[in-house]
């Protein structure tokens, strides 16, 4: 009896390690984060850090102005998020209140298999055709654009969006569906009238996780977004975001440099941008609850 | 039972962890640095490692930025770097207690390139400069098509783009503070300039001359106007009539010793000169 209670605290408490792990490791790598990244403060002041509009990390001395990269990110992610969110929601509606058994099964196999293509295979299909494609559409100088980011961008969130407000939908109660027919609604009618507003919140949800998705890829929009550091004028010129920026240069930065601090700051901001998208979604997902 | 053998497998889990960080065995040396110079890198590993089996030599690329800073870091026995080592990436190493030492192994001769269809055929290096920070926006301004010109440079991390920089740019003068123009695309490979140039017919980019192909046209460069337009080409660099050459470099931690000195020993013997020629660098023994 004793062995078996022995037994069953040491299992307990490896399992509850392996609990604690999870948050322990955010709190490392936030507080390694922070700790390498607060020392650019030395250098910059946070808004000129923030607000600066030069990004020259290898002159001397550097200049570290993140804000074209911000404004790259934002720009790519809010074209992203106009792409795939219509898309996305109309996908679900038709997934979950439409479509007859056999198309919805190979509906969500099809989506499920979009999540699960590597984004770097993605960036370099869009460099062989999207990049030519909106370059020769649009009669721009190139092709390597926020727009060919943001196509790209929005393939890889529609399967978060598309699986999460579909299970938002699929959890609204039949009453719902069954009154308003009763009341001679049309199928439409009780879509737009009583679903999608009883689903809202978890729909809301979908696009923030679908955001927070895209905001923290790196490898596809490194490969097509052109990473010329200029404050954006329109949705057609390259841009470059904050994850390009961390992925192309921190081979470059050596260890305790003002360019490697300015890596982890740009971390940072891109962990807090995250956490809020992360911490909103939750509070959808909570409030549907 | 399955308790006991779930607790022996992760027991077993964390011991079979620990020997990853034990140390390399002797006869292994990491290469690391320069994307210009990982295909000659590659091809001296090859044929090193052919003739004295046993030993290995590992090879990787990143940029010269790179290399230098994992030689700093300690994850690299040799580094490959296109540009000279800064000062600041002295004082650092020497922080750590590392001297680096630099070989000076090949000379390499930057290309500035354009599509094949581009009727531009000749610059001068002052034109370059104002094309590259932004001065020169329009081919008309060159004697070419009414085309905004597209600026293909490489990222921050290459010697490529540093050396650049510093001859083309600021015109070998350290007080300047030109830079590259913002709206230049900064691309992560000599190979995604290349891709790029040979679809886009206002673009304008630079590489090292290895990656030149039918694709891609190199452009003629003079000194000044009054100067000879030239050609970039083996020759022209070895006589050194070409304007944009630069050496290139291994660096090691102090005096190479073992298995790194053997295989620098080989670089520069009249075999491993060879291999430099083949990949499209200029020798420096003759």
């Amino acid at each position: 009896m004793v062995v078996r209670k022995v037994k069953e605290f040491i299992i307990e408490k490896l399992i509850l390690i392996c609990g604690i792990a999870s948050i322990f490791f955010v709190l490392l790598i936030f507080l390694f984060l922070a700790k390498e990244g607060l020392a650019v403060f030395k250098i910059v002041s946070p808004s000129s850090f923030l607000g600066g509009k030069s990004w020259y990390p290898i002159s001397e001395p550097p200049q570290l102005g993140i804000l074209p990269l911000i404004l790259g990110s934002a720009i790519v992610t809010l074209g992203a998020a106009v792409i795939s969110v219509p898309i996305g929601v109309g996908c679900a509606i038709y997934i979950a209140e439409i479509a007859p058994l056999k198309i919805k099964e190979v509906l969500k196999a099809g989506i499920e298999l979009l999540a699960a293509i590597p984004s770097v295979v993605l960036g370099f299909i869009g460099m062989v055709t999207l990049v030519p494609m909106v370059k020769n559409v649009f009669h721009l100088p190139t092709g390597l654009t926020a727009l060919s980011g943001s196509i790209m961008l929005a393939f890889m969130a529609m399967p978060t969006i598309v699986s999460i407000a579909e299970d938002a939908l699929y959890s609204v109660p039949k009453t719902y569906k069954e009154g308003a027919f009763a009341l001679g609604a049309t199928h439409w009618q009780t879509i737009w009238r009583v679903m999608l507003p009883a689903a809202s919140s978890g729909i809301l949800a979908a696009v923030m996780l679908g955001i927070g998705r895209v905001i923290g890829e790196t490898m596809a929009v490194m490969m097509i977004t052109g990473n010329s550091a200029v404050i954006p004028q329109s949705i057609l010129v390259p841009v470059r975001t904050l994850t390009a920026t961390i992925a192309a240069e921190m081979g470059e930065a050596v260890v305790g440099s003002e360019h490697y601090f300015a890596l982890f700051a740009i971390g940072i901001v891109l962990f807090v941008i995250s956490f809020a998208i992360n911490v909103t979604a939750d509070l959808f997902l909570h409030k549907r609850q | 039972m399955l308790k006991k053998s779930l607790l022996l497998l992760m027991l077993l889990y964390f011991v079979s962890a620990v020997p990853v960080f034990a140390a390399p065995s002797r006869n292994s040396i990491q290469v690391k640095g320069s994307d210009t110079m990982v295909n000659l890198g590659q091809a001296w590993a090859e044929k090193y490692m052919e003739e004295n089996a046993g030993s290995f030599v590992a090879v990787t690329g990143g940029g010269s930025g790179t290399g230098l800073s994992s030689l700093i870091s300690g994850t690299c026995d040799i580094a490959m770097s296109s540009r000279n080592i800064k000062d600041k990436e002295i004082a650092l190493a020497r922080q750590r207690g590392i001297d680096p030492n630099e070989i000076k192994v090949g000379l390499d001769g930057l290309a500035v390139v354009v599509n094949p269809s581009n009727p531009v055929d000749k610059l001068t290096v002052g034109q370059l400069a104002d094309i590259f920070t932004g001065k020169i926006t329009n081919w008309k301004e060159l004697g070419g098509e009414d085309a905004k010109i597209v600026l293909l440079s490489r990222e921050v991390n290459s010697g490529t783009h540093v050396y650049f920089k510093e001859h083309i740019l600021r015109k070998n003068d350290p007080t300047s503070k030109e830079e590259f123009a913002p709206s230049a695309l900064m691309l992560s490979s000599s190979q995604a300039i290349a891709d790029e140039i040979a679809g886009n017919p206002s673009a304008i980019g630079y590489y090292g001359m290895g990656y030149i192909s039918s694709k891609q046209k190199p452009v003629a460069i003079a000194n000044d106007e009054a100067s000879e337009y030239v050609e970039p080409t083996i020759e022209n660099v070895i006589s050194g009539k070409y304007p944009i050459s630069r050496p290139m470099f291994l660096y090691t931690k102090g005096e190479p010793e073992g298995l790194v000195k053997k295989f620098i020993d080989y670089t520069l013997c009249p075999e491993g000169q060879n291999i430099v020629l083949e990949t499209d660098f200029v020798p420096i023994t003759k």
